[in-house]
């Protein structure tokens, strides 16, 4: 699998270099500014983007532009932006063109190199890496009106709801609550009544919707 | 030979700086009466009616109504009296400084007129309205007549002295330009001279005449020495009170790190030593600690995060305030509705000022008002940022001593900012700011 990296700060762009080939990936280009990561887009066609929001020159979001240039030129270009802190605004922005294959995720996920890698993979295979904090904001704004759909939900459902948005599968979701992967199929079966959203088999769409409903406003 | 080069060189260069010279004074002429003509036809009949509607609104004031349209048309009579300090500045280099007390802040029109009249810039601003009125516009049209009537000189010499003395015109006698009598061409040439005069009199005066009217502007404008001691006094204040916020800003800074990142790396340090030691005699042991060290060091690092988004927002300086306040927006619990209008980067200082000012009314709102609803609003108008954040709660807000809004006010006045509030009880509270800036 082929990856472009984007990131300025040289020990980070090292270390996620030697992860990701430690991982079988197979770095395409590992730069460190915006115009550089534009290039490499249009010129590598790599399976996945792995960018920093904040690139020089400019440093402000260029990198995030970038991702989101890249993706409207190409929709559904793989593209996970990493940062040193999330906010919904930009998750926002990423999830609009609802074509997944998009990643957000906090620098510190790194530190847990397979479950980064899997977010990595996921992301590649045209699915969604969420960050939990942005899945908890969302659910921060929505558990205070109190009486909400999502307040009608069990402790476990809810659960197995934030794992679903983060973008996880029902067998990791399974794996990681140690629980069977048919009882989080009715977990999930319950969420999806209980939200009236529409059941879907295919994950990614599942998961979209997931991020769609808590977006919603209010 | 070098030195012959040299010398035509320069004498070239001599008589190229004189053309030169020559042009560009008559573009300065051309430009001074172009300056004056503007003066007196698009900013002058502002004067007029400015002047007019302030004494109507003056006199109106024992009626009530006054009350209520004193501080709009004196707010219009500064920005009347900016704009031509901003002429000044722009056509004659001239700066004539500006020393208005801030404008009232409480929404009870008495007490805004009460302060405005206070204030003596605007006894001023009044007395300058009246001169400029008569003054102004003769000064103004200065360098328009010199420049304008030679031109009519060339025109009868070129002919027009037929239409001006046949037919109807022909019962009057002769026409006069000036002095002279104009009855026939030869007499017409004697015009066209006396243009000639004139043109080299508005060669000569013409930018001097259009700085007669900015010196006059400036003598009737210029605040005087106890103003300008107001001033200071009001400078010095806010100047303490930014370096005591930023000193406590400091303080606490360097408080947060020493009792949070720096004390957790240094327990990371001290796992890390340990894991070294039991890594042969207790694998078990230490792989424990490897998570623990791991656990440290993702804490530290959210610890920092949100350090620096106390310090100054990453979205901040990403994206500028306006996103910054949607940012922030999202993350409160109230369905907030943000409407952003600024055509550009608000200045960095402002925006972090006008940042924080933001997050503490809404902080405010969320933690008081039991509002369902926020509104905030930003926007950018005859050069200053105005917010105003608008909740549909309980109201009863007050700048009182110890309220956050005391504080809010205090960081806005280093930027010559204004905080007002309107919370009646019962609700709904609004709180607007202005900040003086320019967008980049």
């Amino acid at each position: 699998m082929r990856v472009v990296l984007a990131e300025d700060l040289f020990l980070l762009r090292d270390g996620l270099v030697r992860l990701l080939e430690a991982y079988d990936f197979e770095i395409a280009a590992a730069v460190e500014t915006g115009p550089e990561l534009q290039r490499a887009l249009a010129d590598l066609e790599p399976d996945v983007a792995v960018v920093d929001v904040r690139l020089p020159p400019t440093h402000t979001d260029e990198g995030l532009q970038c991702a989101l240039e890249a993706r409207r030129r190409k929709p559904g270009l793989p593209v996970l932006v990493l940062s040193q802190h999330v906010e919904q605004l930009y998750a926002r922005e990423l999830l609009a063109d609802g074509s997944g294959g998009v990643g957000y995720l906090l620098k510190d996920r790194v530190f847990d190199a397979e479950q980064f890698v899997d977010a990595v993979r996921r992301v590649a295979a045209g699915g969604t890496a969420m960050d939990p904090q942005v899945i908890q904001q969302l659910l921060a704004r929505r558990a205070n009106d109190g009486r909400g759909p999502v307040d009608r939900l069990t402790p476990r459902e809810r659960e197995v709801m934030e794992l679903m948005a983060q973008g996880r599968s029902n067998a990791a979701i399974a794996g990681s609550l140690v629980v069977t992967e048919r009882a989080v199929a009715k977990h999930t079966a319950n969420i999806f009544v209980k939200l009236g959203l529409e059941v879907s088999d295919d994950d990614n769409r599942r998961v979209l919707a997931v991020l769609a409903y808590l977006d919603r406003d209010h | 030979m070098t030195g012959g080069r040299r010398l035509g060189q320069t004498d070239g260069m001599n008589t190229k700086t004189k053309r030169r010279d020559g042009g560009s004074r008559t573009r300065e002429m051309v430009l001074a009466a172009v300056q004056g003509l503007v003066l007196a036809v698009a900013v002058w009949p502002w004067t007029v009616a400015c002047y007019v509607l302030a004494l109507v609104s003056l006199a109106l004031i024992p009626l009530g109504i006054g009350v209520f349209t004193t501080p709009w048309i004196l707010t219009w009579a500064r920005a009347l009296a900016d704009n031509r300090r901003e002429l000044a500045r722009r056509w004659c280099g001239m700066s004539i400084p500006s020393a208005y007390r801030p404008l009232p802040r409480t929404a009870n029109p008495w007490k805004r007129t009460y302060a405005l009249l206070q204030d003596p810039a605007t006894w001023r601003d009044l007395r300058w309205l009246q001169v400029d009125m008569v003054a102004g516009l003769v000064t103004a049209l200065l360098p328009v007549v010199l420049v304008l009537y030679p031109l009519e000189g060339f025109a009868l010499a070129a002919g027009l002295w037929r239409t001006m003395t046949a037919g109807p015109y022909g019962a009057y006698g002769p026409y006069w330009y000036g002095f002279v009598p104009v009855s026939d061409q030869a007499t017409a040439f004697a015009a066209a001279g006396l243009g000639v005069l004139l043109l080299v009199v508005a060669d000569r005066f013409a930018v001097r005449a259009l700085g007669l009217h900015f010196r006059m502007t400036r003598g009737l404008l210029t605040p005087g020495q106890a103003e300008l001691a107001e001033r200071v006094k009001v400078l010095t204040d806010t100047r303490r009170d930014a370096v005591d916020t930023s000193a406590a800003e400091l303080r606490r800074i360097e408080r947060d790190l020493h009792d949070g990142a720096q004390a957790r790396l240094v327990a990371m340090g001290m796992d890390l030593g340990t894991i070294e030691l039991l890594l042969d005699k207790d694998p078990e042991k230490a792989r424990q600690l490897l998570a623990q060290a791991r656990q440290s060091s993702a804490e530290a690092l959210a610890e920092l995060r949100d350090l620096v988004r106390g310090i100054h927002p990453p979205v901040l300086a990403e994206r500028g305030l306006g996103d910054a306040v949607r940012a922030l927006a999202l993350r409160l619990p109230v369905p907030t509705e943000v409407a952003v209008e600024l055509p550009g980067r608000v200045e960095a200082p402002v925006e972090s000022a006008a940042y924080f000012a933001v997050s503490e009314i809404l902080t405010n709102a969320v933690k008081h008002s039991g509002a369902a609803r926020i509104w905030a609003d930003l926007h950018h108008a005859e050069g200053h940022l105005r917010i105003s954040v608008t909740d549909n709660g309980r109201g009863g807000a007050t700048i009182g001593e110890g309220s956050g809004l005391a504080g809010v006010e205090r960081r806005l006045g280093t930027f010559d900012g204004v905080l007002a509030v309107s919370s009646p009880a019962g609700g709904p509270t609004m709180v607007t700011m202005e900040i003086p800036c320019v967008l980049s």
